[in-house]
């Protein structure tokens, strides 16, 4: 292997600091736009200041679930869809880590979709950072539950036959506090919403539409990875605070980003303590003005 | 063969007559307070009411291996099935007890002794029938002295909700007093409904 | 308190503060009475949507610092296979109650059995070793789950309890011996900096210090094949070396993990094996074999896994014939060949669960092995 001389002469990165500069470079291929939502990911947690030890991300399996191996936090590269139960656990042994989870759609709405809608309900304090390309990359560009009615895959020859998730309209459905959806080359808005995401209590969503030129572009004669960003870039609406089961994606029309939903709602903690710790005389000590009872 | 130190009672009825907990409060009262050995093992169906449901306790001076009640001596029935069920495994010389209303009995049996009381009705009448159990755990305490009635007294107030402690107390003291009666023939037992 | 009950009370002593699970008969009393002690001592209790959920959340739990353990039965423990293997791939100290029901499949849930042994052995995908114990009263409920999350901390892995339904069902008498009594063993942390750190590297005993989540080491931490910084290492090499260890950490240490109770094993010509309430009846017809003039003895298995190879096979080879008695269609019976090596003849009393060994059956089988001329 040539790649650790290689990266020595690279010059450095200004998210250093923030990456596991030894494991570069990464497997994600030539043109993926995984690459663009990872460093939106961490031009957003820098921009948080937060000390980087009370910051923890957990992915779960496929070609974003990597983006945990290449992060400088304490990171967690879980089973396939099971990033958010883990996260759960991780978040409730140690309420004051900031949680993000960084994953794809077939992991997260396919094998751990019961998953998502359990811990949107339970309004879990964390963030989730969906990388939506359509199809199960790492796999070699299989169906998804996000893939286009008529789309082509490894699986849908012919087409798909299965009408796709709104996977923002999902999650406000569930119960997230915020919730948004971009291109992966709306770098700034979408910087800007995962920051946003981050620094809000409960539940937070953000999906973005990123392109996966060696599979789904190609079996979708979409052209050139850079032909693919600008293509979903250009079916592009924004139009924010609509309501979600409107904001569509559909790629032969349009595409509505924007953000959906950021509303306030008690987290799973903040009903655990009312519920639970109530008559616990250090829980009244802390809380000297709540009234018995609900 | 179980040992002769070992003394087997079968706790039948369906699911939500407390008949778990009467067992339960039974084997306490043995282990906490008259400090023995006792196992209380439970068969139940997939119902959370209404099925047959049934503990078996034995309590020992010695440590119990085996926690099934096969033969038991003493017989407890709080419902016509368990009654026709398990009426062919009471041994020979034991106890049969069963709820004067819910247990339409045949003849009584030379083969064992047997006694019965309305505990469901005497529970209703204190406010309600949930307390059952309690009533015939005190009914049992009288008639067959497994454990000292003051150690049953104790297991039943500490496994009930503290709100409901004096009912429950009351609900002992009926059952207990009316097996007293009976053995002292001061009341007659009701015959019950005899079934041909 | 019945045995689930001891099951929780064991894991508070123990210093569990997390408990992820979902319903299931014979198990559920184990989480209710977690959800009921647990929010009084400051620890969490979550009912997730099924045991794959419950599965994961106690691993990243374990990860945030804090004990935690989960319970089930049959068709749980089929769906929490996948993260037991995440728990053993990335050494996670976690605790897994399995009240084991008849199956396959749903089986009858409110019935006792023992078939889940080899699944707790063998279930998830990989080659792997694994520590598994199995009470056979609420007293052992008690005292096992203490020290399954004693060998789970210091081992680092997922530690297995395997009961049944009549132990979590049936109430006795469980004695608490007051706090300082209670041996408690914590995960080893690292002393070294955050630059020297290798999470992996494991120290002479074959166990590598732990650093949990927010410690500042910035861990990274996967299911993929890693090397001793943790990271992926796609390779055959990589394989050999991480699993090398991850078994030799558990065959190397055999000696301090097994434990077993033996009865009358100097003088016996046959030998029952059993464990869980199976034991219970066995030892019930050992010592009604004694007192007809049968020189019979039993070992109790009180961890299954590893299997106690060495003991069984020194047995074996002075004894006329060893007896399996589970409630499963053979299972420990096959480690019980594979030990005794030939050495006895090997038999097997046991159905296929509903319902526990009856002590006669075993005294008869007792009484036939040893009226066999050797």
């Amino acid at each position: 292997m040539t790649t650790a001389k290689a990266v020595k002469n690279v010059p450095p990165h200004p998210m250093d600091g923030l990456l596991r500069t030894e494991r570069i470079p990464h497997i994600w291929c030539p043109g993926c736009g995984i690459g663009t939502v990872f460093s939106a990911v961490l031009a957003a947690i820098k921009n948080t200041g937060w000390d980087p030890n009370t910051i923890a991300m957990v992915s779960g399996i496929g070609c974003t679930g990597r983006m945990a191996g290449y992060i400088r936090l304490d990171s967690f590269h879980t089973t396939h869809g099971r990033a958010l139960p883990f996260a759960t656990g991780l978040k409730l042994a140690k309420p004051d880590t900031k949680v993000i989870i960084v994953s794809g759609d077939g992991d997260l709405f396919a094998i751990g979709g019961n998953h998502f809608i359990h811990a949107a309900r339970r309004n879990m304090d964390m963030t989730v950072v969906c990388v939506n390309n359509f199809n199960y990359g790492m796999t070699g560009g299989q169906q998804a539950p996000s893939t286009p009615l008529g789309a082509k895959t490894t699986t849908t020859v012919n087409g798909s036959p299965e009408e796709p998730f709104n996977l923002c309209d999902l999650a406000a459905t569930c119960g997230a506090t915020y919730v948004a959806r971009w291109t992966a080359m709306q770098v700034r808005s979408l910087r800007s919403s995962i920051s946003e995401a981050l620094e809000k209590r409960g539940f937070s969503f953000v999906e973005v539409i990123t392109p996966c030129p060696s599979s789904f572009g190609r079996r979708n004669r979409m052209g050139t990875a850079l032909e693919m960003m600008k293509f979903y870039q250009g079916r592009s609406v924004i139009r924010s605070d609509i309501d979600p089961s409107e904001a569509v994606v559909d790629i032969d029309r349009e595409i509505v980003v924007g953000k959906f939903v950021d509303i306030e709602r008690p987290t799973f903690m903040d009903h655990y303590e009312k519920v639970n710790r109530l008559n616990l005389p250090q829980w009244r000590a802390m809380h000297p003005d709540h009234q018995k009872g609900r | 063969m179980p040992d002769k130190r070992e003394r087997h009672i079968l706790i039948t009825g369906f699911g939500g007559q407390g008949i778990v907990m009467a067992g339960d409060i039974l084997g306490k009262a043995a282990t906490l307070y008259d400090h023995k050995h006792a196992t209380m093992t439970q068969n139940y169906g997939p119902e959370a009411r209404g099925g047959a449901c049934s503990s078996q306790v034995i309590i020992s001076s010695e440590e119990i291996l085996f926690p099934c009640v096969e033969e038991p001596e003493i017989l407890v029935c709080m419902s016509q099935e368990a009654y026709t069920k398990n009426i062919k495994s009471l041994k020979t010389e034991g106890t049969l007890i069963w709820d004067t209303d819910l247990v339409h009995t045949r003849k009584t049996d030379a083969a064992f002794k047997s006694f019965n009381i309305p505990a469901t009705r005497f529970a209703e009448q204190l406010g309600t029938k949930m307390m059952a159990n309690i009533v015939m755990l005190g009914f049992l305490s009288a008639v067959e002295p497994l454990v000292h009635a003051e150690a049953l007294k104790k297991a039943v107030l500490e496994s009930v909700p503290p709100s409901t402690r004096d009912n429950n107390l009351r609900a002992f003291t009926t059952g207990r007093e009316y097996g007293h009666s009976i053995l002292k023939g001061l009341v007659k037992p009701e015959p019950g409904k005899h079934q041909e | 308190m019945n045995g689930d009950e001891a099951c929780c009370e064991g894991a508070l002593a123990a210093g569990c503060r997390f408990f992820a699970g979902y319903p299931i008969t014979p198990a559920t009393e184990v989480a209710e009475s977690m959800s009921r002690r647990l929010p009084e001592i400051g620890g969490i209790y979550i009912q997730m949507e099924d045991e794959i959920a419950s599965m994961a959340a106690i691993l990243g739990a374990s990860w945030g610092g804090v004990k935690s353990m989960t319970s089930t039965s049959g068709p749980g423990f089929s769906l929490m296979m996948e993260n037991i293997g995440l728990g053993i791939c990335t050494e996670t100290p976690c605790v897994v109650c399995n009240v084991q029901r008849a199956g396959p499949s749903t089986g009858l849930p409110t019935l006792v059995a023992q078939g889940d042994m080899m699944q707790a052995r063998w279930g998830s995908h990989g080659h792997y070793e694994i520590i598994a114990l199995s009470p056979s009263s609420p007293q052992e409920m008690f005292d096992f789950t203490i020290r399954a999350f004693n060998l789970s901390e210091y081992y680092r892995l997922p530690v297995i309890i395997l009961a049944d339904e009549t132990i979590g069902h049936m109430n006795e008498r469980v004695i608490i011996p007051q706090e300082e009594d209670i041996e408690i063993v914590n995960r080893r942390k690292p002393t070294v900096s955050r630059e020297d750190y290798l999470p992996y590297e494991a120290d002479a005993d074959g166990i590598a210090p732990m650093a949990n989540c927010g410690d500042g080491y910035r861990i990274h931490v996967t299911g993929l094949t890693h090397d001793d910084r943790g990271y992926p290492a796609m390779d055959a090499k990589a394989q050999e070396k991480m699993i090398t260890r991850l078994v030799d950490k558990i065959r190397k240490n055999r000696d301090k993990i097994i434990r077993t109770q033996n009865l009358y094993l100097d003088d016996a010509d046959v030998v029952v094996v059993s464990y869980g309430i199976s034991a219970r009846s066995a030892m019930q017809a050992v010592r009604d074999a004694r007192k007809d003039g049968i020189k019979a003895g039993l070992i109790k298995l009180d961890t299954i896994w590893p299997f106690p190879e060495e003991l069984i096979r020194s047995v074996a080879s002075r004894s006329k014939a060893m007896i399996m008695a589970e409630i499963n269609g053979g299972q420990m019976v096959l480690e019980l060949e594979r030990s005794a090596f030939g050495a006895c003849p090997v038999s097997l009393v046991s159905n296929f669960g509903g319902r526990i060994l009856h002590p006669g059956l075993i005294l008869n089988a007792v009484a036939k092995a040893a009226k066999e001329k050797t």
